[in-house]
């Protein structure tokens, strides 16, 4: 079951300039997405640096303002609520959490730890002290970390275990979605490791969606059920992780495969050929894959559960891809 | 293959840094070498002494703050106690340094070109033209395009990958034998991070140079290097040409590192990523006798640990620390 879908998300910033600092021209950071998001499942979001996908994450949660396009929250348009005090988007900022990239500055520096992870709780149930109590150290223990980690402040605790003190912060209103942007590519590989065992063992226990947001293919990979490709503000192509591994459409989604470094020091040349193959094709042909603004075209389905965005008036880059499967790819 | 020839040697290096007046050993008791034209890995967890490693070999060490024991030998001559004058003519003429933030690295108030010319007044005497003529070359030869426009802009207007490839350039300019390359590619995109590898892979073959890249990144290592040493804590554990770690690590820190690396799950595969238990010591609490990484594997019997783990090599060119290894296994598996 779905509950949350972003329909046509626009989020623009203005640069601003001249005399009278009025609005020049627009940075279209996010220009038009649509995504659904089903219970217990991971979502995927991957793009470069400046791709828009910490603005996407960002707007649902309501820290970016929405220029157009909506959010619907069950079926409620909350979009530009998700800040509101009002009661009826309560179960909205209850539900949909967030773990930022760089834990050390997420958490207050000033608090202990049992205060940053009680205050979610203090917002939206009534525990009493007792309960509350024992509510955090249910949730410090589901992270693996020690009871007495209650009275201590954030500095006291490494990298990876403040990471865990924020999913255990995000997990502590019970939300339905985590959105997790970027949350372990402050970390060693080994931390990282464990970070996201606890993602999934809490999302196993809980039922919970994460929409995780990463450059590093990979460890979305390893964590996401469906993936999108964000690259200029919008999607070039979504679909489930089997399509996006083995059966990449989009010359963009295919050079950023091609890119990625691979464990198999016995075969390297001929990554390097063909990551190199991938990279010319990408400079021949990126124009079939954009419009002349240099806009990505519309999503359209092209298999089950998968989309891609292709030039809906030019054949040649279809066609393209179907030459190069007959030849082996 | 003809021999090739040993550029850099390091000795029993020991890097201590002062806290309350007692020294700890931050890169204890490492020696390696550096041979011409190959890519030599450094790879490790955040401490675990490979930045201070680089740092010490190119003597950016705040000396009232350091100790610095064993030697570092450059065509005979010990860097460990070189003087400034004479330290500054070797660094950027005959070791070259890529550093991990391109924007941190230049000069935000100086054009392109007149930084990348700087290393050659101090170390040529080219005149102005060939200078410029040099400046050119070098761009283009890491790769980028309109050279002539690009010496007169400043570095906030180019992109990240272009800064870097400036970085790579002024590192290049006098030809140095030696280039060290501090997690050159970390802070980029991987489209980015892959053409900067293939650009350094390119110059490394045509220069015969040697590099050191030092780096956390065991996909980038599996990539490039020749030869790795993975360190932990400070001190080297494993050393192997690059195949051979990767397909058969000995030791129980090279194996943890590998399989805490995300995969794709096979099918009914235990989705559970491997985790080290525990924590890297802090320098002043690193136990300095025994196995230092003894206390992560707990369910390993004492009896396999040496009192006093030495690099030994256990097959042509593969170094292992320690006898830990022949007794490892993952915890929940049979021996």
């Amino acid at each position: 079951m779905s509950f949350l879908e972003l329909k046509d998300l626009k989020v623009h910033f203005p640069i601003r300039g001249g005399i009278f600092n009025t609005i020049q021209d627009w940075v279209y950071a996010v220009d038009g997405v649509d995504m659904v998001i089903e219970e217990g499942k991971t979502y995927g979001l991957v793009g470069e640096s400046g791709s828009g996908k910490t603005t996407i994450g960002k707007a649902i949660i309501g820290l970016e303002e929405v220029t157009g396009g909506d959010v619907e929250y069950e079926g409620v348009q909350v979009t530009n609520k998700a800040r509101s005090r009002n009661e009826q988007y309560r179960n909205y900022n209850k539900d949909i959490q967030m773990i930022f990239q760089d834990s050390t500055s997420s958490l207050n520096p000033k608090k202990r730890i049992r205060d940053i992870i009680a205050e979610p709780m203090r917002n939206y149930f009534d525990y009493t002290d007792k309960e509350e109590k024992d509510e955090v150290i249910r949730l410090l223990e589901i992270v693996g970390l020690n009871e007495d980690a209650i009275y201590r402040y954030p500095h006291e605790f490494s990298g990876g275990q403040r990471q865990r003190l924020g999913v255990a912060r995000a997990v502590a209103s019970n939300p339905k979605l985590i959105i997790a942007d970027e949350p372990t590519s402050a970390l060693d590989l080994s931390v990282q490791a464990q970070v996201l065992n606890f993602m999934k063992q809490i999302q196993k226990e809980y039922g919970l969606s994460y929409l995780f947001i990463s450059h590093d293919l990979s460890v979305v990979k390893h964590m996401a059920d469906d993936i999108a490709i964000m690259h200029r503000g919008r999607f070039v192509e979504r679909g489930s992780k089997d399509k996006i591994f083995n059966n990449p459409q989009h010359i963009y989604t295919r050079r950023l495969l091609s890119a990625i470094p691979q464990i198999d020091p016995l075969n390297r040349e001929e990554h390097k050929i063909e990551r190199q193959k991938v990279e010319q094709e990408y400079q021949e042909q990126e124009i079939h894959y954009y419009d002349e603004n240099g806009r990505v075209y519309d999503l359209e389905s092209f298999d089950e559960n998968h989309w891609v965005a292709l030039n809906p008036n030019d054949s040649s880059s279809k066609t393209l891809v179907a030459d190069q499967e007959k030849g082996g790819n | 293959m003809a021999t090739k020839e040993t550029l850099l040697e390091i000795n029993n290096l020991e890097v201590g840094f002062r806290f309350s007046d007692a020294y700890h050993n931050a890169v204890d008791d490492v020696s390696i070498t550096l041979k011409e034209n190959e890519i030599l890995a450094i790879v490790g967890e955040s401490g675990s002494g490979k930045s201070t490693l680089a740092t010490a070999i190119i003597g950016l060490h705040d000396p009232n703050n350091t100790q610095i024991k064993g030697e570092i030998l450059y065509k005979g001559l010990d860097l460990t106690n070189l003087n400034t004058k004479l330290y500054n003519r070797i660094r950027g003429n005959d070791i070259g340094m890529i550093f991990q933030d391109p924007l941190g690295s230049l000069n935000p108030v100086m054009p392109i070109g007149k930084q990348i010319e700087e290393s050659l007044i101090y170390h040529t005497d080219l005149n102005e033209k060939q200078r410029r003529q040099r400046v050119l070359e070098l761009l283009n030869q890491v790769g980028i395009p309109n050279p002539e426009r690009i010496i007169k802009q400043y570095p906030h207007e180019l992109s990240g990958g272009m800064r870097q490839r400036i970085v790579i350039a002024i590192a290049l300019a006098n030809k140095p034998p030696i280039i060290i390359a501090d997690e050159p590619t970390t802070a980029l995109d991987v489209t980015i991070q892959a053409q900067i590898l293939d650009l350094m892979k390119d110059i490394q073959e045509e220069t015969n140079s040697g590099i050191i890249l030092i780096t956390h990144d065991l996909g980038v290592v599996a990539e490039t290097a020749d030869r790795v040493a993975v360190m932990y804590a400070g001190q080297i554990v494993e050393e192997a040409p690059v195949d051979v770690l990767f397909t058969d690590p000995k030791h129980p820190y090279t194996r943890s590192l590998l399989n805490s690396i995300p995969h794709e799950l096979e099918e009914g595969e235990d989705d559970e990523l491997h985790v080290i238990q525990g924590t890297v010591p802090s320098l002043q609490n690193l136990p300095r006798t025994g196995d230092r990484f003894k206390d992560r594997i707990p369910w390993i019997p004492d009896e396999a640990f040496d009192e006093n783990p030495q690099l030994e090599e256990i097959a042509p060119n593969h170094k292992v620390r320690g006898n830990s290894w022949k007794h490892f296994y993952f915890e929940g598996e049979e021996d």
